[in-house]
């Protein structure tokens, strides 16, 4: 008797995912956990190990030869033993270069933050009321820069601030003296504020446009002036927005190094530079790790930090 | 039969060097403006040898990037002060030298002093000799320091009442503390590689006293600044004025730039080409060299890039104009009075960088 049982399913042709995803299944492991999984190798493999081996560097010694540092883990007739060097971190209080360097690096980061917020503002809200077939062109624009290299988006700078730069021709033309703007603090405002505008303009962008116009046409009509309407309705509610920009801009600004090598002078005191020079220098590599463990805290508090701010935003 | 097996003898013969022979390729690091435009390419023609050429202006890049290992370069041109660190710590490789035939190009002189930084000439051959010395906008220089001024001492650079009368139209410093400081020394009369604390301070208060009036610490910028008139006085190395010199006349815009070995003496600098130990063309590496030892090869560079090199048949083939240059071929006198930087200790590296970081930054 062979007549076919209609209630047996013909079995199923697997394909090789399927079998891939049941084995996974087997193992407890999901196609969602999956999806997370990589960000977290991702995580793992770009900053984590890398974060690691800085790590280590920062607890050896500095020596001369190929690495130039200490070994962490020596072996000696069987036994391994760790050694640590705790006094690069000690020298970062005990010296007052470092310390000063941090907070001129979160001084000028945070002033350069202001101004960038300051300028980024008015143009996102330009853009986020601009009519709907000018948006894009205008977006468009303010990303257009990124299409040059970075390095030579500084260099143009120059071209404007020195002796004999543009803005200088252009004070001479009404017999004003040249400025020196080149080599000062003034230099790396600029210069921060000018690569780093379209981080700022981009999140504030997309809040200011999400915002429900009708708020705005209630609150005209309950009597709040223009600048009222501002202050207490568009700004709160953009203020997920101004802190995202903020953060964008504010954190790779405390590390930057080019900047402030190519327009700032002697005195604009930077981590980003102190680093440079216990690196190349001074050839300290475990010196300069911990310079750099120090100052990813330095970043991590203030992310912290704003990171909770916003969250009490979005809550309320 | 014979005959496959004649060409499978052939074959072999045929392979054999191959094998041996590295890929025809040659990773070059030197430093910025430091070749002739055509040596490369005629190189490359000559050799069949296809080059990567990269190029860095200061030193401790290169130290940096042989210190971490499997750099890729075959060649690096280091300084005599920091190649001799490298061949203590064992970065550079011995060079071959029955591969290199046109040794014997070299002037002896030269050698001797060289060997001061790698004994018995082991690792690695003298490239350019040059000094470091100042370079100034004659006609700016001339007018903030009246026409009685001395333009032949250090004076220009060190005596704080000159240089402030010249921090108007921009100073600038290489931003390179064992060069420096060495010549802060030297100025002080003292030993220009003394590790002593004392005379470490001695030049560290020198320094504080011109500080207000530098602009910048750089090591490279200072050649398009001096060239278009940017700033008027530059501590620099010779070649690389020279360059700023030739691209202000070149831009005629009225500015002259003058090169100035002061009659206090100059740091003299050898740049050696020298091998990475983990060099994966050593080979390639020793044919350069030795094409780089041929004297018209090196007479076009020096020719070009302004810096003496210690090739002595070269001398016939560099221009007339060059030789006669006392900031580049400079005369018996000025070499009597010129010093060698020498490797400092790890120790006094760390030292000299910090009190370096505080000159620049007042921290």
């Amino acid at each position: 008797m062979t007549t076919h049982d209609p209630t047996i399913p013909p079995p199923r042709r697997l394909k090789p995912w399927n079998a891939v995803e049941r084995g996974l299944a087997r193992v407890g492991i999901t196609g969602r956990m999956l999806v997370l999984i990589a960000p977290l190798i991702w995580l793992l493999v770009f900053f984590l190990v890398p974060l690691a081996v800085v790590f280590g560097i920062s607890l050896t010694s500095k020596q001369f030869g190929r690495p130039p540092y200490t070994p962490l883990l020596t072996s000696e007739e069987g036994t391994v033993q760790l050694t640590l060097h705790l006094n690069n971190y000690i020298r970062l209080f005990t010296d007052n270069l470092y310390v000063a360097a941090y907070l001129s690096s979160i001084r000028i980061a945070a002033i350069a933050t202001i101004i960038t917020l300051l300028v980024g503002y008015p143009m996102a809200y330009a853009i986020a009321r601009a009519p709907d077939r000018w948006r894009n062109i205008l977006l468009m624009l303010v990303v257009l820069p990124f299409f040059t290299s970075f390095l030579l988006r500084v260099y143009a700078l120059t071209g404007f601030m020195r002796g004999n730069g543009v803005i200088n021709q252009f004070l001479g033309l009404f017999g004003i003296e040249p400025i020196v703007m080149m080599q000062t603090d003034f230099a790396v405002y600029v210069g921060i504020v000018y690569t780093y505008l379209p981080f700022m303009i981009l999140p504030l962008y997309t809040t200011l446009v999400k915002l429900d116009v009708s708020l705005f046409e209630a609150s005209a009509d309950l009597g709040a002036r223009p600048i009222h309407t501002f202050l207490f309705v568009t700004l709160p509610l953009s203020l997920p927005g101004i802190i995202a920009g903020s953060m964008l801009v504010f954190i790779p600004a405390i590390g930057e190094f080019v900047i402030p090598s190519l327009l700032g002078g002697p005195e604009t005191l930077m981590i980003g530079r102190v680093l440079w020079d216990e690196f190349f220098s001074a050839t300290n590599w475990p010196r300069a790790s911990a310079v750099a463990v120090a100052m990813l805290l330095v970043v991590v508090v203030p992310i912290m930090l704003l990171q909770r701010a916003q969250g009490a935003v979005v809550e309320k | 039969m014979k005959k496959s097996l004649a060409i499978a003898l052939g074959a072999v013969l045929a392979a054999s060097p191959a094998i041996a022979q590295e890929e025809p390729v040659l990773n070059v690091y030197n430093w910025s403006d430091y070749i002739a435009e055509d040596t490369i390419a005629n190189f490359e023609a000559e050799t069949g040898i296809k080059v990567n050429y990269d190029v860095y202006d200061n030193n401790e890049i290169v130290d940096a990037k042989l210190l971490a290992g499997n750099s890729g370069y075959d060649i690096v041109v280091p300084s005599g002060n920091f190649l001799e660190r490298q061949i203590q710590a064992g970065l550079i490789l011995e060079l071959d030298k029955s591969k290199l035939t046109n040794l014997g190009n070299l002037d002896p002189a030269v050698m001797a002093t060289a060997a001061n930084q790698d004994p018995d000439n082991a690792h690695a051959v003298p490239y350019m000799i040059n000094t470091i010395g100042l370079g100034y906008n004659t006609a700016k220089v001339t007018e903030a320091l009246g026409p009685d001024a001395d333009l032949e001492s250090w004076d220009l650079l060190f005596k704080p009442e000159v240089v402030e009368k010249l921090a108007g139209c921009g100073v600038a410093v290489l931003d390179s503390p064992s060069e420096v400081m060495g010549i802060a020394l030297h100025y002080l009369g003292l030993d220009p590689n003394s590790e002593s604390e004392e005379d470490l301070a001695a030049a560290e208060a020198l320094m504080n006293s011109i500080k207000p009036s530098i602009r910048y610490f750089h090591s490279s910028q200072y050649i398009d600044d001096l060239g278009n008139g940017e700033i008027c006085l530059a501590l620099g190395y010779s070649g690389d004025i020279f360059i700023a010199a030739d691209a202000a006349a070149a831009a005629g815009q009225g500015v002259e730039v003058t090169y100035l070995i002061p009659k206090e003496g100059a740091a003299t600098l050898f740049d050696f080409l020298a091998i990475p130990a983990d060099a994966p063309h050593p080979e390639n590496a020793h044919a350069f060299i030795n094409y780089i030892l041929e004297p018209e090869v090196v007479a076009a560079i020096t020719n070009y890039v302004f810096y003496a090199n210690p090739n002595l048949p070269a001398l016939e083939f560099v221009d007339e104009a060059v030789k006669s240059n006392p900031g580049i071929y400079p005369p018996a006198e000025t070499i009597e009075k010129a010093f060698v930087m020498q490797a400092h200790s790890p120790d006094y590296e760390e030292v000299l960088t910090r009190t370096w970081t505080r000159i620049k930054t007042g921290q």
